[in-house]
């Protein structure tokens, strides 16, 4: 690792002014992504500020049709929330599959849908539930916040702060894990609420996870695993490596949708 | 340099360490406690597990200061003074968990800390679920299950005494 200065602020305005005041300092919530990058030497900031002292980041609310969930809140406490489990058990259910259960005691949703891993899990939920992120500076609408891959609508220096999911009707994720990493392979994600009917595919993208809008159609009109026969999904925009094909991704998508949708009932 | 101090098996500790010390390193080199090891670059194998506050996570991938304060269990500090050891170390022994012995200290402290969080009894399969971020490279999976389901019947005072192993 090369060598960085830790700071630890105890507010979100001091953490803003910390990385306002050097462009290559850098906001860490739970590490587990960031310090194996640092241990890797992919990246070197010559600051690294941990977000874990500030009491306003962690923490998850149920109130008005509206679960919203700190940034600083660990993969295992949303797993293991009553209120989650309740409001949206698909969403609980999500971060229970997280990696393994080290990796949720640490990894935040803040972390995670910040780095926008392609192969990540949260992003589908917030795409697939029409989520808002909540930052320093603004509100910004899921469908907007996921740019590409690894990148996001956030501007250097700003934090996600929490991130509000309206709870849906009807929801579930069917995930195909890669069995070493468990990471998504293909994750779907679908929804039926008060932001209409969503599919969102999550580990197969090329530009990370994105919105399956001939399911979404197609569901919008009969919410049965029936009415997603014959959709295909073009390669063209997938992610093809050694874990697997574009074409066995495209094939995976259909499954886990369908998976998904019997699981949604 | 900075100090950082924390509680380690009980014991108040406070250490120099450089702003890019793992919690690994603090333990391993300053505190010589080398029962924690480090199979892996990639926070994968979960050799090097230990509890923080109660928690299981992976000492290789925590900044030695983000334990600031914090009560730190490794693997040193489950047996009890007098030496009698914590029952998933008698079940781990009992039941033959081991083989090389590298990956040992990481499945003790995982195994315990899951079987803490699941008072309800776990599974042949929540066991083998929960035990996902720990490799055993000698693939003794199967005495390692054994083990665990056999320890979380007295931690959950189920029965008094461990459960022998059938002679083989
Ligand atoms: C073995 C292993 C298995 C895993 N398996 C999975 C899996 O199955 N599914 C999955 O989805 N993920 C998986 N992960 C990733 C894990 O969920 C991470 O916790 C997550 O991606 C990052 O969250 P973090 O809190 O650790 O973020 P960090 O590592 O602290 O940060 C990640 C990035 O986001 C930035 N950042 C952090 N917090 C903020 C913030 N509040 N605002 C703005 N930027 C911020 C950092 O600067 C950094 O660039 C796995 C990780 C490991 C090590
Ligand atoms: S050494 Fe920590 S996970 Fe491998
Ligand atoms: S006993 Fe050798 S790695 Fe598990």
């Amino acid at each position: 690792m090369y060598e960085f200065t830790y700071h630890r602020p105890g507010s979100i305005a001091d953490a803003v002014k910390l990385l306002a005041g050097d462009p290559d300092a850098r906001p860490m919530s739970g590490g587990m992504t960031l310090i194996p990058t640092l241990k890797q030497r992919l990246a070197r900031p010559t600051s690294v500020v941990d977000l874990s002292g500030i009491a306003e980041l962690k923490g998850i609310t149920v109130s008005g049709g509206t679960v919203k969930i700190g940034g600083m809140t660990t993969h295992a406490a949303v797993a293991t929330s009553a209120e989650v489990q309740k409001a949206i058990p698909a969403l609980a259910k999500l971060a229970a599959h997280i990696g393994d259960n080290q990796v949720r005691n640490r990894g935040t949703i803040g972390g995670s849908v910040a780095n926008h891993d392609p192969a990540a899990d949260y992003p589908g939920a917030l795409l697939g539930l029409g989520a808002t992120v909540h930052t320093d500076k603004r509100t910004i609408a899921a469908d907007d916040f996921f740019t590409g891959m690894f990148s996001t609508a956030l501007n250097p220096g700003e934090i996600v702060t929490a991130v509000s999911f309206p709870v849906p009707e009807k929801a579930a994720y069917a995930k195909f894990p890669n069995p070493a990493s468990r990471y998504a392979m293909v994750g779907v994600f679908v929804a039926k609420g008060p932001s209409g009917v969503r599919v969102a595919v999550t580990g197969a993208g090329a530009d990370g996870a994105f919105r399956h809008k001939a399911m979404e159609e197609a569901l919008a009109t009969k919410w049965s695993a029936s009415a997603l026969e014959g959709i295909t999904t073009p390669q063209d925009t997938l992610n093809g490596d050694i874990h697997a094909s574009k074409e066995y991704r495209a094939h995976l998508i259909g499954v886990m949708a369908r998976r998904a949708l019997a699981a949604a009932g | 340099m900075p100090r950082v101090s924390l509680t380690v098996n009980g014991k108040p500790v406070s250490a120099e360490v450089e702003d890019r010390t793992l919690l690994v390193e603090l333990l391993r080199e300053t505190l010589r406690l080398t029962g924690t090891h480090v199979g892996c670059d990639t926070s994968q194998c979960g050799a090097c597990v230990v509890h923080v506050n109660g928690d299981s996570i992976k000492s290789c991938t925590l900044l030695a200061r983000q334990a600031e304060g914090a009560e730190v269990v490794t693997i040193e500090g489950l047996a009890a003074a007098d030496g009698t050891l914590h029952p998933m170390q008698e079940a781990f022994r009992e039941y033959h968990a081991l083989q090389c012995g590298f990956c040992t200290p990481g499945m003790v402290m995982s195994a315990i800390d899951l079987v803490k969080k699941n008072p309800q009894g776990l599974s042949e399969q929540e066991i083998r679920e929960g035990l996902e971020g720990n490799l055993c490279r000698c693939t003794g999976y199967h005495n390692i299950v054994k083990a665990i389901d056999a320890a979380q019947q007295v931690m959950h005072g189920k029965v008094k005494e461990l459960p022998r192993a059938a002679a083989e």
